[in-house]
């Protein structure tokens, strides 16, 4: 089938055009996104299964021929994050049920929260620059609603500052993008790659290096990195779970994606750059560690353990080798489940005891045993404990790290790993253990219910780091096409 | 809101109005070979009906146009998508369109083409979306 690969875009697109009729049905709102939700993940894995066959997958849409038209791209790298996006979304929907609230439900949130996954979707897929921008665009916009919607008053306040920041980085990508074209004169991004090889037979020119340096603040400020990511804590601190989770997982590993598509593609003749990448990864690592283990709320533990995550990955990206950026792959997926089944399962001790303050919480394990238990196992994950899934991109990305001779990232990388099972065994001790205390609106909680989606999710993260020798092909492949810009290319422009 | 009494706008928006959205189709029409289309032809009567919303007021409006913006920016994208995805039924890329030249009668020979099915629902998510956001601001008055 031709348009395979386009589905993951198109099924939430015409799921959320469809929910804007549906909107006082709530009960038809849940049925259609579920069946959507589904469908979505079953393309996302036809399409991992077809191109760990038959290789990187291009459409040209509208049937205008690569360069001139726009044109979408599945290599095994966007394959895996579509899949895992559509799981992660699958499950904070199967969440919102039971917690986002009839008010909301009836103001589009389930359309909106389908036109995000459109926009994250199709980031992931497209092969094109400036449609980059406009998969953007799209999954801010959502973002912009979701993050509003409900309309309290911090929410009301963080969806200013939100705002400013990403209008001023959109403005700053198109400027990036501008500059791209009047140097390289294309937008098709397996294009880009080729006619920058062509004039950098004698290194990157300079305006390249501005041009790289651009893209790295625009990417940076979605992704979080430092010192770009001011506006994250503040912003992601406002929404409620289900769109907290979301937004955890996914929308800054868009920027990850980005940065390291643009760098793995565009820019791997400047070394320079690279190394500026991996300050910047250290230093995020750095600042993260310590706001996470700083903090007594455990929302704001979380939100900085994903400036510690992004670091993490892009500093295995920085380090350019196989390992390395095989680690990195790993690692973003595994991260992608982890913070969204962590944001949950904080989304359910906030239903239980109406306050994320650890300071007024205790005791939580004695009455909910398998929400304490679900979330040690999450922590362990989190940290990188053998077996679990974030042991396995940690060691690929410090063997990388060394194997690179970078051992000051490597050294930092293990020293954080041990900060960050800090910063949630935090969290466990003084949320879980202790004495048994009443909250007073806890009766109204379905727990239960509730926990389904970050159960589920956890087993996944657990069974992705036990059965990593399966999955290690894929990855590998992943990191095949990243490290070898040619066989993007040759896919695209079928030369 | 205070009652305006302005005669003159009120007397030249009869007239005028027909002018507006007859040329906003003529535009969007165009749009299949010259400039124009749905989203310039889809802003120019989201005008027209801005300028309703000045001379008038929205309660008045909403009598001569009874219509839920937001079902018809719906009814505009699956317009869009159903059009653009009819392609998957014949395996073609996403977004490929067909055209042909047709002999009708009285018109004579004219080219259709089913991007302009496409672009009706490009118009219709302007109108739609444009208008929301001004009866939305109206509203907060």
């Amino acid at each position: 089938m031709t348009n395979l690969i386009i589905l993951p875009i198109l099924i939430p697109l015409i799921t959320g055009a469809i929910l804007i009729f549906l909107n006082q049905r709530i009960t038809a709102q849940r049925v259609v996104s579920t069946i959507s939700s589904i469908c979505t993940i079953i393309a996302a894995w036809f399409i991992i299964q077809k191109v760990r066959t038959e290789g990187v997958q291009s459409l040209n849409v509208s049937s205008w021929d690569a360069p001139f038209g726009i044109t979408l791209v599945s290599d095994m790298f966007s394959a895996l994050l579509v899949l895992t996006t559509s799981i992660v979304a699958f499950f904070c929907l199967i969440y919102s049920f039971k917690s986002i609230g009839h008010e909301r439900e009836k103001y589009y949130y389930y359309a909106v929260f389908n036109f995000l996954i459109v926009g994250v979707n199709g980031a992931f897929t497209t092969g094109d620059i400036f449609n980059l921008f406009v998969f953007f665009e799209v999954m801010l916009m959502s973002s912009y609603v979701l993050l509003v919607l409900g309309g309290t008053k911090i929410q009301l306040r963080e969806s200013i500052k939100y705002l400013l920041v990403n209008v001023i980085s959109s403005a700053l990508f198109v400027i990036a993008v501008a500059y791209l074209y009047s140097v390289v004169g294309t937008l098709n991004m397996a294009h880009i790659s080729s006619r920058i090889n062509e004039i950098s037979v004698n290194g990157m020119p300079g305006i390249l290096t501005v041009i790289a340096v651009m893209f790295l603040i625009v990417f940076g400020l979605k992704g979080a990195i430092f010192p770009l990511y001011f506006w994250m804590p503040g912003s992601y601190y406002a929404p409620p779970a289900p769109v907290l989770a979301l937004f955890g997982a996914l929308l800054t590993k868009v920027g990850v994606y980005s940065i390291t598509r643009t760098y793995t593609l565009f820019f791997y003749h400047d070394m320079d750059t690279f190394g500026l990448l991996s300050i910047l990864a250290i230093l995020s690592i750095v600042f993260g560690v310590i706001g996470a283990i700083a903090y007594w709320d455990m929302k704001n533990i979380i939100i900085y353990n994903i400036i510690v995550a992004v670091g993490v990955i892009l500093y295995g990206v920085s380090v350019m080798n196989t390992a390395s950026i095989s680690g990195a792959v790993y690692y973003l997926v595994h991260d992608m489940i982890i913070k969204a089944a962590l944001f949950l399962l904080i989304g359910v001790v906030i239903s239980i005891t109406g306050t994320s303050n650890l300071r007024k919480i205790s005791g939580l394990i004695n009455r909910y045993p398998g929400l304490g238990w679900t979330f040690f196992i999450a922590a362990l994950a989190l940290a990188g404990i053998p077996p679990l899934s974030g042991f396995v991109g940690k060691l690929l990305i410090v063997q990388g790290g060394f194997e690179g001779e970078s051992f000051i990232g490597a050294f930092i990388i293990l020293m954080s790993s041990l900060l960050v099972l800090f910063s949630v065994m935090k969290i466990f001790i003084n949320g879980f253990w202790g004495k048994d205390r009443t909250y007073g609106v806890e009766e109204k909680a379905p727990v239960k219910r509730l926990l389904i989606a970050p159960v589920m999710l956890v087993v996944i993260s657990a069974l992705y780091g036990i059965g990593s020798e399966s999955i290690l092909p894929y990855i590998s492949q992943a990191a095949e096409t990243l490290l070898d810009p040619n066989i993007y290319i040759n896919a695209v422009l079928k030369e | 809101m205070r009652k305006t009494n302005n005669i003159i706008l009120e007397t030249a928006i009869k007239v005028l109005l027909f002018f507006i959205v007859l040329y906003s189709v003529y535009i969007f029409t165009a749009g299949h070979y010259y400039p124009g289309g749905g989203f310039i032809g889809g802003l120019m009567t989201a005008g027209a009906i801005v300028l309703l919303l000045i001379t008038y007021d929205i309660k008045t409006v909403e009598k001569i146009l009874p219509v839920n913006y937001r079902i018809l920016t719906g009814i505009g994208l699956l317009f869009a998508i159903g059009t653009s995805a009819g392609s998957l039924f014949f395996d073609v890329p996403f977004l490929t369109h067909a055209f042909g030249d047709v002999q009708l009668p009285i018109l004579g020979e004219v080219s259709l083409h089913t991007a302009t099915l496409f672009d009706l629902g490009v118009y219709l998510v302007v109108v739609g979306v444009t208008m929301t956001i001004i009866q939305t601001i109206g509203e907060d008055e």
